[in-house]
């Protein structure tokens, strides 16, 4: 291919010395026309949520609704229950899209089976189909939105920000997730769970939302800062090292004494039994049993 | 060892197996090898040099590691720590390690015996201490003298009571601390942690918010806080609170509690009635509130009754109304005592 | 049987010649005279056994933490006074705290080796109470608390309570979050007492919770008052141990009479001493890899706050554990409140437990009226009703533990608090009924194997078919020392009514306490199965050399069951008779 290029251009460009022309240049241009085309073509293409119709999202929304959630929450989030007064699915009318995108997005929903309570798991949809589920709810019934970056991002909180947040956080929510946010039991089978490696933005969004049996803290109460300091918290104590050591998965003198037991009783009594076993012995001559 | 005539079952009744013996010693390879032994010798000599090694490196690393502001890590571990108790550790260990190793392959061996001796002292020993304390009983004459002895011991006795007396004010009587906290009419009920107040709009159902007295985020005519220190944790152990918001279908009030909420929305003690952790693991689906320490829960829906657990009393509401200006607040004091039960509380 | 060795020279011992140890030593004997003691305890022996080292693990543990625990006394500052947190941890730069929770955030972050010590501490602490809980186990099992060692039972029982109360003030020294809401329940523990309970509570906080005086007061208790106690009682317990000599488990050259192991010096002082540093050594690894107590991470105490997980360390669990799992019962009389949810389990139970523990020595002799001295060890299976009755109350207290985790069983287990609670509140009741029932059948079970292989012979693997397709399991009689060993036990002897008649023919009725007693022993020995007599190993043996004369043929062959493919060659004289003693 080099070699047509070279023998096309030595043909057209005569007066070109070929010793003044790289041997990169070919490969070089060939770049340059890719790239261009490229960038011509993104800078001209419409971009993609902005320049869409909002009414679009809804519809494209409501299609990926009535395949994987109306079986539960209702062919319209009305919701549905059972015979026996329980709820299939709640209705969604008013949860808005903030719910959605926290729900959808860490994967506990669509639920794979019914349960007391619905665990973080893998995500099925992308994030535009997430967008797109959560521009249809929002349509349902107004309801908290997705939050803005500006809001959930703590990369440069002030350590006051994370000291208060850190205040709030114990006052607040370590009664169910545990001083560590290593999480807490419910009753009937139900649980908090952990809230190490969750996105700011879905702990903002959890604590507006109020999922499952998770409390709401509006914003009228715990305002924006607030929150946006607890989640400093939360990602400041997530990077501090572990000073004493390994933490035993954060969870208190429960498996503290579990490790006291098995590894210090544990080795501490097999050196023992070390100690007074007896040593080899020089063969025995043959006489006793 | 085998000897014949231990062959031959024993005659008595108690012994149907006559004992053997100690065994005869056998020796280790060790005391046959002298190549066993100088390896032996060189492997316990190796461990406590290790040891020493390791301490060394311990008293390094105490200068190296930085704590403080920047601390160093290893591997996502404060270094400091990881780095003077691990070699500390190994530095110990060896030593013991060691030492085992000296006495199990290199020390002598041989088992001996030692006999025992009764542990009751000897009838003459105890002849003798009984008669040393019949004389020196006999010469104090006790018994003869009941009315000293009497009196000794009433003296003694009396001496009990300054024991007892001096404590007295290790603390004040509890009168009637217990059944009263600071809330009172008009108190406002303020978010935890930021004192703002809290307009029933502000709540949406299946809120939960953790309050407090308003009191405390109000300073002094000298500029400083009422409550702080210790007489703020000591209100703060009875005057917590919490505010949930439910749909007012949901609540069944009791009688004369009709009025206690606002819109669906109630405030109730935050310390259990249990033993007193404060509690706020509410489930906004059921209206059950969960304390984490002995797993008691409330219904809040229906006046804080108990339903699970091994606390025995409902959690006490605050009846709350909206104030002049629209905020939470209380309409007066908890009518009965807050927290853990006791013999006097009624 | 060969002379006893008193020695383990060949040589007759002679005093070294003096050299500058000597000098100092003689020194010292001049004022103090040592040598009398010394000479008889530097030879002391000691039975060699792992089992008998569960005990050292406690007692170095010990000296672990009056080390490490002087270390942060230099540091820490027991007050309840307000301060502003300014050291360098920084998510609580700036927070209002006592001063104690800040003197041990210092020692964490600013104190070189601090966080260390702190863990060791702790660590060592753990170690302390669960060794205590294994050697008692130990102890108890082998029937090691028998006459003359009741009382140092006694001691040791007050060492395990006082070690708990220990490890109690200490954690709660920091004044953090968790150990904070431990304290306050500690509190509504004494306000559920009757009549005194908030006459306790004010005078020990010195008015309402949490007051400024229980942190200072708790400092006195951990530091002063409870370790002269226990080194007290620590110093009680090895004098009896000294003066008793240790048991040892029966064998061969082993009596009632005696002690056969190892001198003091060298053996056991480098042993004993060796798991010194063993013990140091773990608790430092430990203390360096294994984060304990990260009360950075709990925050300071504060009443409105509290952590999922709340439990106190491992040794209270079990009582946390009773708390949880009653019903909420109270009784409103005459305008008082009876709290019983509180009051039965954490003063009444624990109170109740204690005493039987302390009891059981003096329970088991008023049972089998046995008043002899006893030297000797008794294998557990040797004792079916003492050690059934042990694992009783382990089933008990295991039950009731885990019942002080369930909020954590239920998360890492995906399991329902409320089952949880709904299983152990009947587990409690019918688990040690059912450990009871199964460990002594199993007991005697395994004295009945051991009945088996002292009469029949072990086996030995070897399958013989005879002529006519049977198969068969060739047996050895057990070696004389393990015989022996099996057979080195006392005979039980339940307790019997007078069974004297008078002149008139009418049976003596024995007091109340007698039947009783006769009864009780009865039901602790009853099953058990006796070491053979005499006449029963006769009978045995005959009926082996019975067996022998049938496989007679078969002498002179191989003897490993190959008899009859020709794949091993007969060993010149070699054959199975020859195997036996």
């Amino acid at each position: 291919m080099l070699r047509i290029f070279q023998r096309t251009t030595g043909r057209v460009a005569g007066s070109i010395s070929r010793r003044r022309r790289s041997r990169f240049a070919a490969p070089a241009v060939l770049l340059i026309g890719l790239l261009a085309m490229g960038g011509v073509y993104a800078a001209f293409t419409p971009a993609d949520a902005a320049k869409q119709d909002d009414a679009t999202e809804v519809a494209k929304g409501k299609a990926l609704f009535l395949v994987g959630c109306s079986s539960c929450h209702g062919m319209n989030g009305e919701g549905i229950t059972t015979k026996r007064g329980k709820q299939l699915g709640p209705p969604l009318v008013g949860v808005g899209a903030a719910a959605v995108d926290f729900q959808v997005g860490t994967g506990r929903m669509p639920m794979a089976q019914p349960g007391v309570q619905v665990p973080r798991k893998r995500v099925l949809y992308s994030d535009e189909e997430i967008s797109q589920l959560g521009a249809y709810v929002a349509s349902l019934g107004p309801g908290p939105e997705v939050p803005a970056k500006s809001e959930y991002d703590v990369a440069k909180a002030s350590n006051e920000s994370v000291v208060r947040g850190g205040e709030i956080f114990r006052t607040n929510c370590t009664a169910c997730h545990n001083f560590a946010g290593s999480g807490g039991a419910l009753p009937q089978g139900k649980y908090a769970p952990k809230l190490t490696g969750v996105t700011e933005k879905h702990i903002y969004e959890a604590l507006l939302t109020g999922p499952q049996q998770m409390p709401v803290f509006s914003d009228a109460v715990l305002t924006p800062e607030d929150k946006a300091d607890v989640i400093a918290y939360l990602k400041k104590t997530e990077k501090t090292p572990g000073y004493g050591g390994f933490s035993m998965g954060a969870l208190g003198p429960v498996s503290e004494g579990m490790f006291a037991w098995l590894v210090g009783i544990g080795v501490l009594v097999g050196f023992a039994v070390w100690i007074a076993a007896h040593t080899a012995r020089v063969k025995k001559t043959g006489e006793d049993a | 060892m085998s000897d014949v005539h231990s062959k031959e079952i024993a005659r008595t009744e108690a012994d149907p197996i006559a004992d053997p013996g100690v065994e005869s010693h056998l020796p280790r390879p060790t005391d046959v090898d002298p190549a066993a032994e100088r390896r032996a010798e060189r492997q316990v000599a190796m461990l406590f040099g290790l040891s020493a090694v390791f301490t060394v490196l311990c008293c390094v690393s105490y200068f190296v590691f930085a704590v403080g502001d920047n601390p160093d890590t290893i591997g996502g571990l404060g270094a400091s720590n990881v780095a003077i108790g691990g070699f500390l550790g190994l530095a110990l260990l060896f030593i013991g390690i060691g030492a085992i190793q000296w006495a199990r392959k290199l020390m002598g061996d041989h088992e001996m015996i030692e006999m025992r001796h009764p542990s009751v002292s000897s009838d003459e020993d105890r002849d003798e201490a009984l008669a040393a304390f019949d004389a020196g009983v006999t010469e104090s004459g006790i018994g003869r003298r009941p009315l000293i002895r009497n009196s000794l011991i009433g003296a003694m006795a009396a001496l009990g009571l300054p024991a007892v007396i001096f404590l007295r004010d290790l603390g004040p009587l509890p009168g009637n601390k217990l059944a009263h906290t600071v809330w009172k009419k008009n108190m406002r009920v303020v978010q935890d942690v930021t004192g703002v107040p809290i307009r029933p709009s502000d709540m949406q159902i299946g809120q939960l918010v953790n309050t407090e007295p308003g009191v405390f985020y109000k300073d002094g005519p000298d500029g400083e806080p009422l409550y702080h220190g210790t007489e703020l944790l000591q209100a703060k152990t009875k005057a917590a609170t919490i505010l949930v918001r439910m749909h007012p279908d949901d609540i069944t009030p009791s009688r004369g509690r009709a009025d206690w909420g606002v819109d669906g929305i109630l405030c109730f003690s935050k310390i259990c009635t249990h033993v007193g952790c404060p509690i706020s693991l509410w489930e906004q689906q059921t209206h059950h509130l969960l304390c984490p320490c002995h797993q008691s829960t409330f219904d809040l829906a229906d006046n804080g009754k108990v339903i699970f657990g091994p606390a025995a009393r409902p959690l006490p509401q605050l009846p709350i109304m909206v104030d002049s200006a629209g905020y939470l607040a209380a309409q007066s004091d908890f009518t009965e005592p807050v927290g853990p039960s006791y013999w006097e509380r009624g | 049987m060969k002379t006893p060795f008193t020695s383990n020279g060949t040589k007759a011992a002679v005093a070294p010649k003096p050299n500058r140890v000597g000098a100092a030593a003689a020194w010292a004997d001049e004022r103090l005279g040592l040598a009398t003691m010394a000479k008889k305890q530097i030879r002391k022996v000691f039975p060699d056994h792992w089992s008998f080292m569960l005990g050292e693990i406690a007692l170095w543990s010990f000296v672990v933490l009056l080390l490490t625990g002087t270390f942060l006394t230099l540091w820490f500052r027991p007050s309840m006074g307000e301060t502003v947190y300014n050291g360098s941890y920084d998510q609580l730069r700036g927070l209002e705290m006592s001063e104690a929770y800040a003197s041990t955030l210092d020692i964490s972050f600013d104190v070189r080796a601090g966080l260390l010590m702190r863990q060791m501490h702790h660590w060592s602490a753990m170690l302390f109470i669960a060794a205590m809980l294994v050697h008692l186990m130990r102890v108890y099992f082998t029937g090691a608390f028998r006459k003359p060692r009741e009382l140092n039972w006694v001691i040791g029982s007050l060492l395990l309570l006082l070690g708990t109360l220990e490890g109690f003030t200490g954690y709660s020294l920091p004044d953090d979050l968790l150990s904070g809401t431990g304290i306050r329940a500690a509190d509504g523990f004494m306000k559920s007492m009757p009549v005194v309970g908030t006459y306790m509570s004010f005078f020990l906080f010195g008015g309402e919770f949490p007051g400024d005086s229980i942190i200072p007061r708790l400092y006195t208790v951990h530091v002063l008052l409870i370790p002269g106690v226990l080194l007290a009682l620590i110093a009680a317990h090895m004098l009896l141990l000294v003066y008793h000599k240790h048991t040892q488990w029966p064998g061969p050259g082993r009596t009632n009479d005696n002690v056969v192991g190892y001198p003091m010096l060298p053996v056991y002082a480098a042993k004993a001493g060796g798991f010194f540093f063993i013990v140091f050594g773990v608790t430092a690894l430990m203390g360096a890899f294994l984060s304990i107590n990260p009360v950075w991470r709990y925050g300071s105490y504060n009443p409105s706050e509290v952590t999922a997980g709340s439990q106190p360390d491992w040794y209270m669990g079990w009582p946390d554990g009773a708390l949880r799992i009653m019903p909420g019962w109270e009784t409103h009389l005459f305008g008082f409140t009876l709290s019983w949810n509180v009051f039965l389990p954490i003063i009444v139970l624990p109170g109740l437990m204690f005493t039987i523990l302390l009891m059981l020595p003096f329970v088991e002799s008023w049972i089998t009226g046995d008043k002899r001295n006893h030297h000797l060890l008794q294998r557990p299976r040797n004792a079916p009703t003492r050690t059934a009755l042990m694992v009783a109350l382990m089933t008990f207290y295991g039950l009731m533990w885990a019942a002080g985790g369930n909020d954590l069983i239920a998360i890492t287990f995906q399991l329902s608090i409320n089952q949880i609670t709904h299983f152990m509140r009947a587990a409690v009741f019918l688990g040690p009924v059912i450990a009871f029932i199964v460990t002594r059948r199993w007991c005697i079970s395994l004295q009945r194997k051991d009945q088996d292989d002292l009469l029949h012979g072990y086996e030995t693997g070897v399958i013989m078919r005879d002529p006519l397709g049977g198969y068969t399991e060739r047996h050895l009689p057990l070696p004389t020392a393990a015989a022996y060993t099996l057979t080195a036990r006392d005979r039980d002897e339940i307790r019997q009514l007078d069974p004297s008649t008078d002149e008139h023919g009418v049976a003596a009725k024995g007091t109340g306490k007698a039947r009783l007693q006769a009864r009780l022993s009865r039901w602790w020995y009853g099953h058990n199965v006796q070491k053979p007599t005499v006449a029963e190993l006769e009978e045995a043996h005959h009926h082996v050399e019975e067996e022998d004369a049938h496989d007679a043929p078969l002498v002179g062959h191989a003897a490993d069951g190959h008899q009859f493919d020709g794949r091993h060659d007969v060993v010149e004289g070699d054959d199975l008779a020859h195997h036996r003693d």
